[in-house]
């Protein structure tokens, strides 16, 4: 460090942490300013927080009525919907991700972390840690107001926590697929869009707001494979404490846990090389 | 001691274009290198090579010795970079800003704190520390901008085109802060398209075009290789300015006596010669003609541009400082520039 007087009064003693811990204090240091973003984008607040509520109100009192009478009885539309809507919501929130980073990317602010002694993974594993923050509340706000239209976690708190960990695990792999998708694109006009879109058949071709069997039989192929049935499915047997008929908790899990290894497995190693090359 | 950057034989395309094609210079510590040129010349990616933000196609760049494509890291340590752009982050405050890039550098959070509150204090900005920088106004962004680049006491610093857009006040502002900065022994690595700029804070500037150094030297032996200063003098009549370049004519031993009989304008080529100049004004007056207004006329960028490259500085009207703020960071200005 040279010795300049005036602007730098203590040439202080600091050093950059190295390895793991560098990476660890950076990506902290990253995910706060993320987070703190959050109440200050009102947009997002909305969309984090008020857009769920007002999913969960929607279904269960206009379309409860009339889904809940495809539900096996004593099963209630709530206690069906709100595992459903957590996965739907976390997957839509996800694109934020990919409008975050692309916004960072057109403002200069990627330039200027680059330009810094910083990990090179630190941006993006900052904002995956910010998100998974964000995600864990989205599913903390459903919990809530899925107690208020009678949602209860029927197998225990355990059982329960490990459902909103299951949504934010499989929620933070698909952040990763939006993170390649943020910087891939040129603006965040377009990243919104690139980001939004395919969530719609992804997520309503699912057992996430009505059963399965309830689709055309071709329609059923996607539906049965999709992930986001399989993680709904998951959920409820977490928030039930019982597997679906004819599975086991291995049967149920498994594929679960598969696509979420799979897809972060694909989509960090890809993000972090675009993001080395941006 | 060794020159602090050395910039050797740089190549950088982007598709067709050749953003850079050849570019060499160095700077040696403790100076101001202007580059300067048109948009598009080069100087943006040159920047960003050196400030590691891209590779070079070829060639090679060293600051504080070290290679930038090797040794990117432990570059940055001793960079700061100030883009044309502000690029902090708009939601987070002045000082939110400052004691980010603190802790990015491994300072601890008192540190950190304590820094951010010494560059707020210098940079005018302690009443706005607390206010997120969307609400500032175009000088503060780019003091807090400049401040956030400062925040690791870098060696060198890179200045691309700071005061591109800024008013007049702030433009001084500017100058006055990067003049106190190489008192205090940093490197400043300074872009610009005004030759004013370049003239005021820089010991050498190095003149870019289309991707290659056409010239090189300090602002007064860049001016007068260029045409050098001349002094214009205006009459009321053409009768008078018939007489006045009668008067004249010894005075243009260097050939460069002009008459505008349009703007009633005498155009003498005086070079540094200032002497001449006033023996020229007072030959007139012996000779009974009173000017209705006379002034020394220095080179423009734009005269230097002509000198240089028989084209000026006038890229394309669309190209200028005022076009959009997201091609700052990516070759793109450059390119279409270039194109033109």
């Amino acid at each position: 460090m040279s010795d300049t007087a005036t602007v730098s009064t203590e040439t202080a003693t600091y050093r950059r942490p190295s390895g793991l811990n560098a990476i660890y204090q950076d990506s902290r240091v990253i995910a706060w300013r993320n987070l703190v973003h959050l109440p200050r984008t009102p947009q997002l607040v909305i969309f984090t927080l008020i857009q769920p509520i007002m999913f969960v109100l929607l279904f269960t009192y206009v379309f409860g009525g009339a889904i809940g009478k495809a539900l096996p009885p004593g099963v209630s539309y709530a206690q069906f919907l709100i595992p459903g809507i957590m996965v739907q919501t976390l997957v839509f929130g996800t694109s934020a991700t990919a409008v975050g980073l692309a916004e960072d990317l057109q403002n200069g602010i990627i330039d200027r972390f680059r330009s810094l002694p910083i990990s090179r993974s630190a941006v993006l594993n900052g904002r995956i840690l910010a998100d998974m923050i964000r995600l864990t509340a989205v599913a903390t706000v459903l919990v809530v107001i899925g107690y208020v239209v009678g949602f209860r976690f029927q197998g225990g708190l355990g059982l329960g926590l490990l459902m909103i960990l299951v949504a934010v695990a499989f929620g933070t792999s698909m952040c990763w697929i939006m993170t390649n998708i943020g910087m891939r694109v040129k603006d965040a006009e377009t990243a919104q869009t690139a980001g939004f879109v395919w969530l719609f058949p992804l997520t309503f071709i699912s057992s996430v707001f009505t059963p399965v069997y309830t689709m055309p039989a071709w329609l059923q192929v996607f539906a049965r494979n999709n992930p986001v049935t399989l993680v709904a499915n998951l959920l409820r047997a977490l928030s039930v404490g019982e597997v679906l008929p004819g599975s086991t908790w291995v049967s149920m899990s498994l594929p679960v846990f598969l696509w979420i290894v799979g897809i972060t497995a694909v989509a960090a190693p890809l993000a972090v090389n675009r993001y080395r090359q941006a | 001691m060794p020159p602090i950057i050395e910039v050797e034989n740089l190549h950088k395309s982007f598709g067709d274009t050749h953003a850079l094609a050849g570019v060499s210079f160095q700077v040696e510590r403790g100076s101001v290198l202007g580059l300067l040129g048109p948009n598009g010349a080069g100087k943006t990616t040159a920047v960003r090579v050196l400030a590691t933000l891209l590779a070079p196609d070829q060639g090679t760049a060293r600051v504080g010795g070290l290679d930038v494509s090797t040794q990117a890291n432990a570059v940055r340590s001793i960079i700061g970079l100030t883009g044309q752009y502000a690029a902090v982050d708009e939601k987070l405050t002045g000082a939110e800003n400052l004691r980010m890039v603190g802790r990015l550098l491994g300072m601890s959070s008192t540190q950190a704190r304590s820094r951010a509150t010494v560059l707020l204090e210098r940079f005018d900005l302690t009443d706005a520390a607390d206010r997120q920088v969307t609400t500032y106004s175009g000088g503060m962004r780019r003091r807090v901008d400049l401040a956030v680049s400062l925040v690791g006491s870098p060696e060198v610093l890179f200045l691309d085109e700071p005061t591109t857009g800024l008013d007049p006040a702030s433009r001084s502002e500017l100058w006055a802060i990067t003049r106190e900065l190489v008192a205090d022994g940093t490197t400043v690595l300074l872009t610009t398209q005004y030759l004013d700029e370049a003239d005021e804070l820089a010991d050498r500037i190095v003149v870019i075009d289309h991707g290659q150094v056409i010239e090189e030297g300090t602002a007064d032996e860049l001016k007068d290789r260029t045409g050098g200063r001349s002094l214009e003098i205006e009459f009321e009549t053409t009768a008078e300015l018939a007489s006045a370049a009668a008067v004249l004519q010894p005075f243009s031993a260097r050939g460069g006596l002009q008459q505008n009989e349009q703007d009633c304008l005498l155009s003498l080529s005086v070079d540094s010669d200032t002497a001449l100049a006033v023996r020229a004004i007072a030959a007139l007056t012996d000779a009974g003609l009173s000017p209705a207004d006379f002034r020394l006329h220095r080179p423009s960028l734009d005269d230097v541009f002509m000198a240089l490259t028989g084209h000026g500085t006038e890229t394309e009207e669309h190209d200028g400082p005022d076009s959009i703020p997201g091609n700052a960071k990516s070759g793109d200005t450059n390119t279409e520039a270039m194109n033109s």
